[in-house]
Protein backbone atom coordinates (compact mmCIF):
# COMPACT_ATOMS: atom_id res chain seq x y z
CA UNK A 1 0.00 0.00 0.00
CA UNK A 2 1.36 3.56 -0.62
CA UNK A 3 1.54 5.16 2.66
CA UNK A 4 2.53 8.88 1.01
CA UNK A 5 -0.01 10.39 1.61
CA UNK A 6 -0.67 9.12 5.21
CA UNK A 7 2.44 10.14 5.63
CA UNK A 8 2.14 13.45 4.77
CA UNK A 9 -0.98 13.67 7.35
CA UNK A 10 1.36 13.17 10.06
CA UNK A 11 4.15 15.00 8.99
CA UNK A 12 1.69 17.61 8.81
CA UNK A 13 0.29 16.91 12.38
CA UNK A 14 3.74 16.97 14.15
CA UNK A 15 4.46 20.41 12.15
CA UNK A 16 1.44 21.93 13.61
CA UNK A 17 2.95 20.25 16.88
CA UNK A 18 -0.62 18.44 17.17
CA UNK A 19 -0.80 15.15 19.14
CA UNK A 20 -0.65 11.70 17.31
CA UNK A 21 -3.87 9.76 18.64
CA UNK A 22 -4.28 5.84 19.09
CA UNK A 23 -6.06 5.53 15.55
CA UNK A 24 -4.21 8.17 13.86
CA UNK A 25 -1.42 6.63 11.01
CA UNK A 26 1.91 6.68 12.19
CA UNK A 27 5.01 5.07 10.61
CA UNK A 28 6.12 1.52 11.86
CA UNK A 29 9.22 2.98 13.70
CA UNK A 30 7.39 5.73 15.33
CA UNK A 31 4.89 2.95 17.23
CA UNK A 32 8.30 0.84 17.63
CA UNK A 33 10.15 3.78 18.90
CA UNK A 34 7.30 4.48 21.13
CA UNK A 35 6.20 1.32 22.71
CA UNK A 36 10.03 0.87 23.10
CA UNK A 37 10.41 4.50 25.03
CA UNK A 38 7.09 3.64 27.06
CA UNK A 39 7.78 0.38 27.96
CA UNK A 40 10.70 1.28 29.46
CA UNK A 41 9.40 3.71 31.10
CA UNK A 42 7.26 2.08 32.96
CA UNK A 43 9.37 -0.82 33.65
CA UNK A 44 11.48 1.74 35.01
CA UNK A 45 8.43 2.48 37.56
CA UNK A 46 8.06 -0.99 38.44
CA UNK A 47 11.34 -2.00 39.43
CA UNK A 48 12.08 1.34 40.74
CA UNK A 49 9.84 0.38 43.82
CA UNK A 50 12.18 -2.05 44.54
CA UNK A 51 15.70 -0.08 45.89
CA UNK A 52 13.30 2.09 47.63
CA UNK A 53 10.44 -0.94 49.08
CA UNK A 54 14.17 -2.16 50.98
CA UNK A 55 13.51 0.15 53.42
CA UNK A 56 9.64 1.19 53.99
CA UNK A 57 9.96 -1.74 56.59
CA UNK A 58 12.88 0.33 58.01
CA UNK A 59 11.64 3.82 58.04
CA UNK A 60 12.78 5.82 60.75
CA UNK A 61 9.78 7.64 61.69
CA UNK A 62 5.65 7.32 61.66
CA UNK A 63 5.87 10.19 58.63
CA UNK A 64 8.83 8.93 56.72
CA UNK A 65 7.38 5.22 56.68
CA UNK A 66 4.16 6.69 55.50
CA UNK A 67 5.16 9.23 52.90
CA UNK A 68 7.90 6.64 51.54
CA UNK A 69 5.00 3.94 51.39
CA UNK A 70 2.89 6.56 49.49
CA UNK A 71 5.87 7.29 47.16
CA UNK A 72 6.26 3.91 46.39
CA UNK A 73 2.91 3.33 45.63
CA UNK A 74 3.02 6.36 43.32
CA UNK A 75 5.02 4.95 41.66
CA UNK A 76 3.04 1.60 40.85
CA UNK A 77 0.62 3.72 39.64
CA UNK A 78 2.42 5.24 37.38
CA UNK A 79 3.72 2.23 36.08
CA UNK A 80 0.02 1.69 35.12
CA UNK A 81 -0.57 4.60 33.32
CA UNK A 82 2.48 3.71 31.21
CA UNK A 83 1.42 0.48 30.51
CA UNK A 84 -1.90 1.33 29.30
CA UNK A 85 -0.40 4.28 27.29
CA UNK A 86 1.63 1.46 25.56
CA UNK A 87 -1.23 -0.65 25.40
CA UNK A 88 -3.05 1.85 23.05
CA UNK A 89 -0.07 1.36 20.55
CA UNK A 90 -1.01 -2.52 20.06
CA UNK A 91 0.93 -4.55 22.53
CA UNK A 92 -0.45 -6.18 25.77
CA UNK A 93 0.44 -5.82 29.40
CA UNK A 94 1.33 -9.55 29.33
CA UNK A 95 3.62 -8.96 26.42
CA UNK A 96 5.61 -5.71 27.64
CA UNK A 97 6.12 -7.58 31.47
CA UNK A 98 7.54 -10.64 29.48
CA UNK A 99 9.95 -8.44 27.74
CA UNK A 100 10.82 -7.24 30.92
CA UNK A 101 11.29 -10.60 32.94
CA UNK A 102 13.27 -12.34 29.95
CA UNK A 103 15.82 -9.72 30.25
CA UNK A 104 14.36 -8.29 26.50
CA UNK A 105 13.08 -5.03 27.58
CA UNK A 106 15.43 -2.54 29.55
CA UNK A 107 14.76 -0.07 31.99
CA UNK A 108 16.47 2.69 34.22
CA UNK A 109 19.67 1.42 34.49
CA UNK A 110 19.94 4.14 38.04
CA UNK A 111 17.93 0.99 39.34
CA UNK A 112 20.25 -1.67 39.37
CA UNK A 113 22.33 0.69 42.35
CA UNK A 114 21.88 -1.07 45.73
CA UNK A 115 20.06 1.70 48.62
CA UNK A 116 22.65 1.11 51.30
CA UNK A 117 21.27 3.53 53.86
CA UNK A 118 18.71 5.29 54.79
CA UNK A 119 20.08 8.62 53.19
CA UNK A 120 19.51 7.09 49.79
CA UNK A 121 16.21 6.98 49.90
CA UNK A 122 16.80 10.64 50.46
CA UNK A 123 19.26 10.95 47.35
CA UNK A 124 16.59 8.98 45.05
CA UNK A 125 13.91 11.53 46.16
CA UNK A 126 16.80 14.45 45.82
CA UNK A 127 18.51 13.51 43.09
CA UNK A 128 17.22 10.84 40.81
CA UNK A 129 13.80 12.02 41.35
CA UNK A 130 15.06 15.27 39.97
CA UNK A 131 16.59 13.92 37.32
CA UNK A 132 13.88 12.48 36.36
CA UNK A 133 11.82 15.53 36.12
CA UNK A 134 13.62 17.26 34.13
CA UNK A 135 12.83 14.35 30.90
CA UNK A 136 9.02 14.07 32.52
CA UNK A 137 8.72 17.55 32.08
CA UNK A 138 9.74 17.60 28.80
CA UNK A 139 7.32 14.23 27.94
CA UNK A 140 4.23 16.23 28.65
CA UNK A 141 4.56 18.07 25.59
CA UNK A 142 5.90 14.70 23.68
CA UNK A 143 3.90 14.16 20.47
CA UNK A 144 1.75 11.02 21.07
CA UNK A 145 -1.22 11.91 22.72
CA UNK A 146 -1.78 9.14 25.57
CA UNK A 147 1.74 9.41 26.41
CA UNK A 148 1.26 12.87 26.70
CA UNK A 149 -1.12 12.85 29.47
CA UNK A 150 0.55 10.19 31.68
CA UNK A 151 3.12 12.06 31.36
CA UNK A 152 0.66 15.12 33.19
CA UNK A 153 -0.32 13.35 35.62
CA UNK A 154 3.02 11.98 37.13
CA UNK A 155 5.08 15.07 37.14
CA UNK A 156 2.70 16.35 39.94
CA UNK A 157 3.40 13.43 41.56
CA UNK A 158 7.14 13.24 40.92
CA UNK A 159 7.73 16.85 42.23
CA UNK A 160 6.17 15.84 45.65
CA UNK A 161 8.65 12.93 45.47
CA UNK A 162 11.62 15.20 44.54
CA UNK A 163 10.60 17.56 47.74
CA UNK A 164 10.42 14.61 49.89
CA UNK A 165 13.61 13.91 49.07
CA UNK A 166 15.45 16.76 49.42
CA UNK A 167 13.40 16.84 52.78
CA UNK A 168 15.57 13.98 54.05
CA UNK A 169 18.72 15.29 53.07
CA UNK A 170 18.47 18.42 54.68
CA UNK A 171 17.37 16.88 58.14
CA UNK A 172 20.48 14.48 57.61
CA UNK A 173 22.67 17.10 57.01
CA UNK A 174 21.57 19.32 59.73
CA UNK A 175 21.33 16.27 61.91
CA UNK A 176 23.56 14.11 64.02
CA UNK A 177 27.54 13.88 62.56
CA UNK A 178 26.31 10.48 61.60
CA UNK A 179 23.63 11.70 59.72
CA UNK A 180 25.75 13.99 57.56
CA UNK A 181 28.23 11.48 57.13
CA UNK A 182 25.17 9.14 55.68
CA UNK A 183 23.85 11.75 53.58
CA UNK A 184 27.39 12.84 52.04
CA UNK A 185 27.98 9.33 51.39
CA UNK A 186 25.04 8.77 49.64
CA UNK A 187 25.40 11.61 47.39
CA UNK A 188 28.86 10.60 46.54
CA UNK A 189 27.42 7.10 45.35
CA UNK A 190 24.29 8.33 43.62
CA UNK A 191 25.69 11.54 41.83
CA UNK A 192 27.67 9.84 39.22
CA UNK A 193 24.74 7.31 37.94
CA UNK A 194 22.14 10.17 38.37
CA UNK A 195 24.15 11.96 35.72
CA UNK A 196 23.81 8.90 33.75
CA UNK A 197 20.50 8.91 33.48
CA UNK A 198 19.83 11.42 30.81
CA UNK A 199 21.49 8.73 28.70
CA UNK A 200 24.52 8.90 26.66
CA UNK A 201 26.34 12.48 25.31
CA UNK A 202 24.22 13.02 22.39
CA UNK A 203 26.93 12.46 19.86
CA UNK A 204 26.38 8.68 21.02
CA UNK A 205 22.92 8.66 21.07
CA UNK A 206 21.77 5.92 18.86
CA UNK A 207 17.93 7.13 19.24
CA UNK A 208 17.52 10.63 19.62
CA UNK A 209 17.65 11.79 16.33
CA UNK A 210 14.48 10.02 15.58
CA UNK A 211 13.14 10.74 18.88
CA UNK A 212 13.85 14.42 18.17
CA UNK A 213 12.59 14.33 14.52
CA UNK A 214 9.14 12.81 15.71
CA UNK A 215 8.72 15.55 18.64
CA UNK A 216 8.83 12.64 20.97
CA UNK A 217 11.37 14.16 22.75
CA UNK A 218 12.15 18.10 22.47
CA UNK A 219 15.47 18.33 24.45
CA UNK A 220 18.63 16.32 24.00
CA UNK A 221 20.48 14.54 26.53
CA UNK A 222 23.11 16.66 27.11
CA UNK A 223 21.35 19.66 27.50
CA UNK A 224 18.69 17.90 30.10
CA UNK A 225 22.07 16.80 31.89
CA UNK A 226 23.56 20.39 32.06
CA UNK A 227 20.05 21.87 33.36
CA UNK A 228 19.60 19.59 35.78
CA UNK A 229 23.56 20.18 37.02
CA UNK A 230 22.48 23.58 37.13
CA UNK A 231 19.57 23.48 38.94
CA UNK A 232 20.89 20.98 41.65
CA UNK A 233 24.04 22.40 42.79
CA UNK A 234 22.68 25.61 44.87
CA UNK A 235 20.43 22.97 46.38
CA UNK A 236 23.28 21.12 47.26
CA UNK A 237 25.71 24.41 48.99
CA UNK A 238 22.31 25.52 50.47
CA UNK A 239 22.15 22.44 53.14
CA UNK A 240 26.09 21.88 53.30
CA UNK A 241 26.46 18.89 51.06
CA UNK A 242 29.04 18.28 48.21
CA UNK A 243 29.20 17.34 45.15
CA UNK A 244 32.14 14.28 44.24
CA UNK A 245 33.56 16.09 40.88
CA UNK A 246 37.21 18.73 41.14
CA UNK A 247 35.75 19.59 37.66
CA UNK A 248 32.60 21.21 38.89
CA UNK A 249 33.08 25.28 38.50
CA UNK A 250 30.67 27.93 37.22
CA UNK A 251 31.24 29.00 33.60
CA UNK A 252 29.75 32.64 32.99
CA UNK A 253 29.41 32.68 29.57
CA UNK A 254 27.46 29.41 29.02
CA UNK A 255 25.76 30.64 32.03
CA UNK A 256 25.74 27.06 33.78
CA UNK A 257 28.50 24.66 35.19
CA UNK A 258 30.82 23.18 33.58
CA UNK A 259 31.55 19.75 34.98
CA UNK A 260 32.97 16.12 34.36
CA UNK A 261 31.44 13.68 32.36
CA UNK A 262 30.71 10.53 34.08
CA UNK A 263 32.24 7.07 33.43
CA UNK A 264 30.26 5.87 30.26
CA UNK A 265 32.06 2.64 30.59
CA UNK A 266 30.56 1.65 33.59
CA UNK A 267 27.20 3.08 32.15
CA UNK A 268 27.57 0.44 29.11
CA UNK A 269 28.49 -2.23 31.80
CA UNK A 270 25.50 -1.70 33.90
CA UNK A 271 22.76 -1.22 30.66
CA UNK A 272 24.57 -4.49 29.72
CA UNK A 273 23.77 -6.60 32.93
CA UNK A 274 26.67 -6.39 35.42
CA UNK A 275 25.21 -3.56 37.92
CA UNK A 276 25.96 -4.15 41.30
CA UNK A 277 21.54 -5.51 41.28
CA UNK A 278 20.86 -6.50 37.77
CA UNK A 279 20.41 -9.49 38.87
CA UNK A 280 18.91 -9.22 42.30
CA UNK A 281 16.43 -6.74 40.42
CA UNK A 282 14.93 -9.17 37.61
CA UNK A 283 15.28 -12.13 40.05
CA UNK A 284 12.67 -9.77 42.48
CA UNK A 285 10.36 -9.14 39.56
CA UNK A 286 10.43 -12.51 38.30
CA UNK A 287 9.78 -14.35 42.02
CA UNK A 288 6.90 -11.92 42.39
CA UNK A 289 5.20 -12.95 39.08
CA UNK A 290 5.69 -16.37 39.10
CA UNK A 291 4.49 -16.49 42.93
CA UNK A 292 1.63 -14.57 42.14
CA UNK A 293 0.93 -16.85 39.24
CA UNK A 294 -1.19 -19.03 41.22
CA UNK A 295 -3.60 -15.68 42.30
CA UNK A 296 -4.25 -14.64 39.36
CA UNK A 297 -5.27 -18.27 37.78
CA UNK A 298 -7.84 -18.20 40.41
CA UNK A 299 -9.04 -14.92 39.50
CA UNK A 300 -9.61 -16.07 36.23
CA UNK A 301 -11.08 -20.01 37.31
CA UNK A 302 -13.46 -18.17 39.42
CA UNK A 303 -14.86 -15.59 36.41
CA UNK A 304 -15.19 -18.28 33.73
CA UNK A 305 -17.61 -19.68 36.72
CA UNK A 306 -19.77 -16.69 36.26
CA UNK A 307 -20.38 -16.14 39.87
CA UNK A 308 -20.70 -13.68 41.79
CA UNK A 309 -16.96 -11.37 42.06
CA UNK A 310 -16.77 -10.81 37.99
CA UNK A 311 -14.29 -8.31 38.48
CA UNK A 312 -10.96 -9.98 37.34
CA UNK A 313 -6.69 -9.18 37.31
CA UNK B 1 -6.28 1.01 87.69
CA UNK B 2 -7.31 4.76 87.15
CA UNK B 3 -9.67 5.16 84.56
CA UNK B 4 -6.68 7.28 82.80
CA UNK B 5 -4.13 4.46 82.63
CA UNK B 6 -6.66 1.75 81.63
CA UNK B 7 -7.67 3.96 78.69
CA UNK B 8 -4.16 4.21 77.68
CA UNK B 9 -3.89 0.70 77.91
CA UNK B 10 -6.83 0.72 75.44
CA UNK B 11 -5.50 2.96 72.82
CA UNK B 12 -1.95 0.95 72.36
CA UNK B 13 -3.89 -2.13 72.17
CA UNK B 14 -6.20 -0.87 69.46
CA UNK B 15 -2.66 1.10 68.14
CA UNK B 16 -0.46 -1.50 68.06
CA UNK B 17 -2.64 -3.87 66.18
CA UNK B 18 -3.28 -1.12 63.37
CA UNK B 19 0.79 -0.66 63.37
CA UNK B 20 1.99 -4.27 63.34
CA UNK B 21 -0.85 -5.35 60.62
CA UNK B 22 0.14 -1.65 58.19
CA UNK B 23 4.03 -3.36 59.27
CA UNK B 24 3.50 -6.36 57.81
CA UNK B 25 1.28 -5.43 54.83
CA UNK B 26 4.40 -2.84 53.93
CA UNK B 27 6.74 -5.89 53.21
CA UNK B 28 4.32 -6.75 50.07
CA UNK B 29 4.93 -3.79 48.59
CA UNK B 30 6.92 -4.33 45.09
CA UNK B 31 5.80 -8.03 45.66
CA UNK B 32 2.20 -8.27 44.84
CA UNK B 33 0.94 -10.61 42.29
CA UNK B 34 -0.30 -8.10 39.71
CA UNK B 35 0.42 -4.40 39.54
CA UNK B 36 -2.88 -3.28 40.84
CA UNK B 37 -3.34 -5.45 43.88
CA UNK B 38 0.03 -4.25 45.06
CA UNK B 39 -1.40 -1.07 45.07
CA UNK B 40 -4.46 -2.07 46.97
CA UNK B 41 -2.33 -3.49 49.74
CA UNK B 42 -0.14 -0.64 50.47
CA UNK B 43 -3.20 1.46 50.50
CA UNK B 44 -4.47 -0.45 53.44
CA UNK B 45 -1.14 -0.52 54.28
CA UNK B 46 -1.10 3.03 54.66
CA UNK B 47 -4.50 3.15 55.95
CA UNK B 48 -3.66 1.40 58.94
CA UNK B 49 -0.32 3.24 59.58
CA UNK B 50 -2.64 6.40 60.19
CA UNK B 51 -5.16 4.91 62.20
CA UNK B 52 -2.11 4.14 64.27
CA UNK B 53 -0.73 7.03 64.23
CA UNK B 54 -3.92 8.89 65.36
CA UNK B 55 -4.42 6.78 68.31
CA UNK B 56 -0.72 6.65 69.10
CA UNK B 57 -1.14 10.57 69.26
CA UNK B 58 -3.96 10.06 71.79
CA UNK B 59 -2.00 7.70 73.64
CA UNK B 60 0.65 10.00 74.94
CA UNK B 61 -1.43 12.76 75.37
CA UNK B 62 -3.43 10.91 77.95
CA UNK B 63 -0.11 8.79 79.45
CA UNK B 64 1.05 12.82 80.14
CA UNK B 65 4.85 11.42 80.16
CA UNK B 66 6.05 13.72 76.80
CA UNK B 67 6.27 10.96 74.80
CA UNK B 68 5.63 11.26 70.90
CA UNK B 69 4.01 8.62 68.66
CA UNK B 70 7.09 7.79 67.47
CA UNK B 71 8.54 6.81 70.82
CA UNK B 72 5.98 4.63 70.91
CA UNK B 73 6.40 3.20 67.54
CA UNK B 74 10.24 2.84 67.45
CA UNK B 75 11.51 2.88 71.20
CA UNK B 76 8.97 0.22 73.04
CA UNK B 77 9.99 -3.29 73.81
CA UNK B 78 8.45 -6.40 72.50
CA UNK B 79 6.65 -6.71 75.90
CA UNK B 80 4.69 -3.34 75.74
CA UNK B 81 3.18 -3.93 72.55
CA UNK B 82 -0.30 -5.73 72.74
CA UNK B 83 -1.72 -6.29 69.59
CA UNK B 84 -3.17 -8.87 69.15
CA UNK B 85 -1.32 -12.33 67.37
CA UNK B 86 -3.18 -12.64 64.06
CA UNK B 87 -1.44 -9.36 63.09
CA UNK B 88 2.10 -10.31 63.52
CA UNK B 89 1.76 -13.73 61.32
CA UNK B 90 4.20 -13.61 58.52
CA UNK B 91 2.67 -13.27 55.05
CA UNK B 92 3.31 -16.00 53.35
CA UNK B 93 1.50 -15.92 50.80
CA UNK B 94 -1.23 -13.81 49.17
CA UNK B 95 -3.70 -16.11 50.42
CA UNK B 96 -2.68 -16.29 53.76
CA UNK B 97 -2.45 -12.52 53.91
CA UNK B 98 -5.75 -11.78 53.08
CA UNK B 99 -7.23 -14.56 54.74
CA UNK B 100 -5.65 -12.45 57.74
CA UNK B 101 -7.02 -9.66 56.11
CA UNK B 102 -10.31 -10.47 56.15
CA UNK B 103 -10.76 -11.61 59.87
CA UNK B 104 -8.98 -8.23 60.82
CA UNK B 105 -11.08 -6.09 58.57
CA UNK B 106 -14.50 -8.03 59.42
CA UNK B 107 -14.03 -7.08 63.15
CA UNK B 108 -12.78 -3.76 62.41
CA UNK B 109 -15.73 -3.28 60.36
CA UNK B 110 -18.10 -4.08 63.50
CA UNK B 111 -16.13 -2.71 65.86
CA UNK B 112 -15.33 0.68 64.50
CA UNK B 113 -18.97 0.88 63.91
CA UNK B 114 -19.93 1.11 67.17
CA UNK B 115 -16.81 2.88 68.70
CA UNK B 116 -17.39 5.61 66.08
CA UNK B 117 -20.45 6.27 69.25
CA UNK B 118 -17.94 6.23 71.52
CA UNK B 119 -18.03 9.21 74.68
CA UNK B 120 -14.45 9.55 73.99
CA UNK B 121 -14.89 12.36 71.18
CA UNK B 122 -11.26 11.86 69.92
CA UNK B 123 -11.98 7.93 70.22
CA UNK B 124 -14.85 8.52 67.88
CA UNK B 125 -13.55 10.61 65.58
CA UNK B 126 -10.68 7.92 64.77
CA UNK B 127 -13.03 5.12 64.36
CA UNK B 128 -15.67 7.16 62.50
CA UNK B 129 -12.79 7.78 59.85
CA UNK B 130 -11.62 3.93 60.09
CA UNK B 131 -14.78 2.79 60.01
CA UNK B 132 -15.19 4.35 56.35
CA UNK B 133 -11.28 2.54 54.96
CA UNK B 134 -12.61 -0.71 56.43
CA UNK B 135 -15.95 -1.01 54.63
CA UNK B 136 -13.65 -0.85 51.22
CA UNK B 137 -10.92 -3.22 53.19
CA UNK B 138 -13.45 -6.08 53.88
CA UNK B 139 -15.18 -5.33 50.53
CA UNK B 140 -11.30 -6.48 48.83
CA UNK B 141 -10.49 -9.20 51.16
CA UNK B 142 -14.08 -10.57 51.53
CA UNK B 143 -13.84 -10.74 47.38
CA UNK B 144 -10.60 -12.32 47.27
CA UNK B 145 -11.06 -14.96 49.29
CA UNK B 146 -14.33 -16.04 47.57
CA UNK B 147 -12.11 -16.18 44.61
CA UNK B 148 -9.05 -17.77 45.82
CA UNK B 149 -11.25 -20.71 47.38
CA UNK B 150 -13.65 -21.05 45.31
CA UNK B 151 -10.95 -20.62 42.19
CA UNK B 152 -8.53 -23.60 41.61
CA UNK B 153 -7.67 -26.74 42.67
CA UNK B 154 -3.98 -25.13 44.03
CA UNK B 155 -5.42 -21.71 45.23
CA UNK B 156 -8.03 -23.91 47.34
CA UNK B 157 -6.12 -25.76 48.95
CA UNK B 158 -3.86 -22.95 49.77
CA UNK B 159 -6.67 -21.39 51.11
CA UNK B 160 -7.70 -24.13 53.39
CA UNK B 161 -3.93 -24.26 54.74
CA UNK B 162 -4.03 -21.00 55.48
CA UNK B 163 -7.51 -21.35 57.39
CA UNK B 164 -5.87 -24.18 59.16
CA UNK B 165 -3.04 -21.93 60.16
CA UNK B 166 -4.90 -18.73 61.13
CA UNK B 167 -8.26 -19.69 62.61
CA UNK B 168 -6.67 -20.48 65.98
CA UNK B 169 -6.13 -16.68 66.04
CA UNK B 170 -8.85 -15.46 65.47
CA UNK B 171 -11.01 -15.70 68.92
CA UNK B 172 -8.24 -13.33 70.33
CA UNK B 173 -10.15 -10.32 69.03
CA UNK B 174 -12.91 -10.75 71.06
CA UNK B 175 -10.96 -10.82 74.26
CA UNK B 176 -11.73 -8.54 76.94
CA UNK B 177 -10.60 -7.80 80.60
CA UNK B 178 -10.52 -5.38 83.19
CA UNK B 179 -9.62 -2.75 81.31
CA UNK B 180 -12.87 -2.97 78.52
CA UNK B 181 -14.97 -3.26 82.03
CA UNK B 182 -13.99 -0.01 83.55
CA UNK B 183 -14.57 1.76 79.58
CA UNK B 184 -17.31 -0.32 78.62
CA UNK B 185 -19.05 1.51 81.47
CA UNK B 186 -17.90 4.85 80.86
CA UNK B 187 -19.23 4.09 77.60
CA UNK B 188 -15.78 4.90 76.00
CA UNK B 189 -15.26 1.25 74.80
CA UNK B 190 -17.25 -1.13 73.16
CA UNK B 191 -18.77 -4.47 74.62
CA UNK B 192 -16.89 -7.04 71.99
CA UNK B 193 -19.27 -10.04 72.70
CA UNK B 194 -21.83 -8.72 70.23
CA UNK B 195 -18.87 -7.83 67.82
CA UNK B 196 -17.90 -11.44 67.75
CA UNK B 197 -21.66 -12.70 67.14
CA UNK B 198 -21.59 -10.21 64.10
CA UNK B 199 -18.08 -11.16 63.04
CA UNK B 200 -18.75 -15.49 63.07
CA UNK B 201 -22.35 -13.91 61.32
CA UNK B 202 -20.26 -12.09 58.42
CA UNK B 203 -17.34 -14.30 58.46
CA UNK B 204 -18.95 -18.07 58.16
CA UNK B 205 -21.05 -17.36 55.02
CA UNK B 206 -18.02 -16.04 53.14
CA UNK B 207 -15.86 -19.33 53.85
CA UNK B 208 -18.76 -21.37 53.02
CA UNK B 209 -18.82 -19.48 50.02
CA UNK B 210 -15.48 -19.31 49.33
CA UNK B 211 -16.11 -23.26 49.66
CA UNK B 212 -13.77 -23.70 52.98
CA UNK B 213 -13.57 -26.12 56.21
CA UNK B 214 -13.19 -23.97 58.97
CA UNK B 215 -10.78 -26.79 61.18
CA UNK B 216 -12.33 -28.48 64.13
CA UNK B 217 -11.73 -28.30 67.68
CA UNK B 218 -9.13 -25.45 67.64
CA UNK B 219 -7.24 -24.61 70.59
CA UNK B 220 -7.40 -20.82 70.30
CA UNK B 221 -4.13 -19.35 71.41
CA UNK B 222 -3.88 -15.91 72.62
CA UNK B 223 -1.60 -13.51 74.61
CA UNK B 224 -1.44 -10.28 72.80
CA UNK B 225 -2.99 -8.37 75.52
CA UNK B 226 -0.17 -9.30 77.96
CA UNK B 227 2.51 -8.41 75.44
CA UNK B 228 3.67 -12.20 74.67
CA UNK B 229 4.15 -12.63 71.41
CA UNK B 230 5.03 -15.30 68.65
CA UNK B 231 8.88 -15.70 68.16
CA UNK B 232 7.74 -13.70 64.93
CA UNK B 233 7.06 -10.66 66.47
CA UNK B 234 11.17 -10.10 67.79
CA UNK B 235 12.45 -9.95 64.13
CA UNK B 236 9.46 -7.77 62.87
CA UNK B 237 10.45 -5.03 65.56
CA UNK B 238 14.16 -6.00 65.23
CA UNK B 239 13.29 -4.97 61.38
CA UNK B 240 11.35 -1.22 62.94
CA UNK B 241 13.22 0.10 65.16
CA UNK B 242 16.69 -0.86 63.63
CA UNK B 243 17.51 2.81 62.82
CA UNK B 244 16.29 4.93 65.43
CA UNK B 245 17.75 2.48 67.72
CA UNK B 246 21.11 2.08 65.89
CA UNK B 247 21.43 6.26 66.16
CA UNK B 248 19.43 7.14 69.41
CA UNK B 249 20.43 11.00 69.12
CA UNK B 250 19.11 11.47 65.67
CA UNK B 251 15.86 12.75 64.66
CA UNK B 252 14.31 11.67 61.41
Amino acid sequence: MDTTHFEEIFEAKLARNEMIEPKDWMPDNYRKHLIRQISQHAHSEVVGMLPEGNWITRAPSLRAKKILLAKVQDEGGHGLYLYTAAETLGISRDELIDQLLTGVAKYSSIFNYPTLTWADIGAIGWLVDGAAIMNQVMLQRTSYGPYARAMVRICKEESFHQRQGYEIMTMMARGTPEQRAMAQDAVNRWWWPTLMMFGPPDAESPNSANAIKWKIKRESNDQLRQRFVNQTLPQGELIGLTFPDKGLTWNEEKQGYDFTAPDWAEFKNVISGNGPCNRERLAMRRRAHDEGRWVREAAQAYAAKNKRYQAVA
Amino acid sequence: MTKQEALGKYLLRLADTNLILGQRLAEWCGTGPFLEEDLAMTNISLDLFGTAEALLKYACEVEGKGRTADELTFRRPEREFTNILLVEQPNVDFGATILRQLFVDAFDYYHYSELSKSSDPIIAGVAAKASKETTYHLRHSESWVIRLGDGTEESHQRMQNALNELWRFTDEQFEMNEVDAMLIEERIAVDLAPIKAKWLEKVIPVLSEATLQIPENTFMQRGGREGKHSEHFGFLLAEMHYIPRAYPDATW
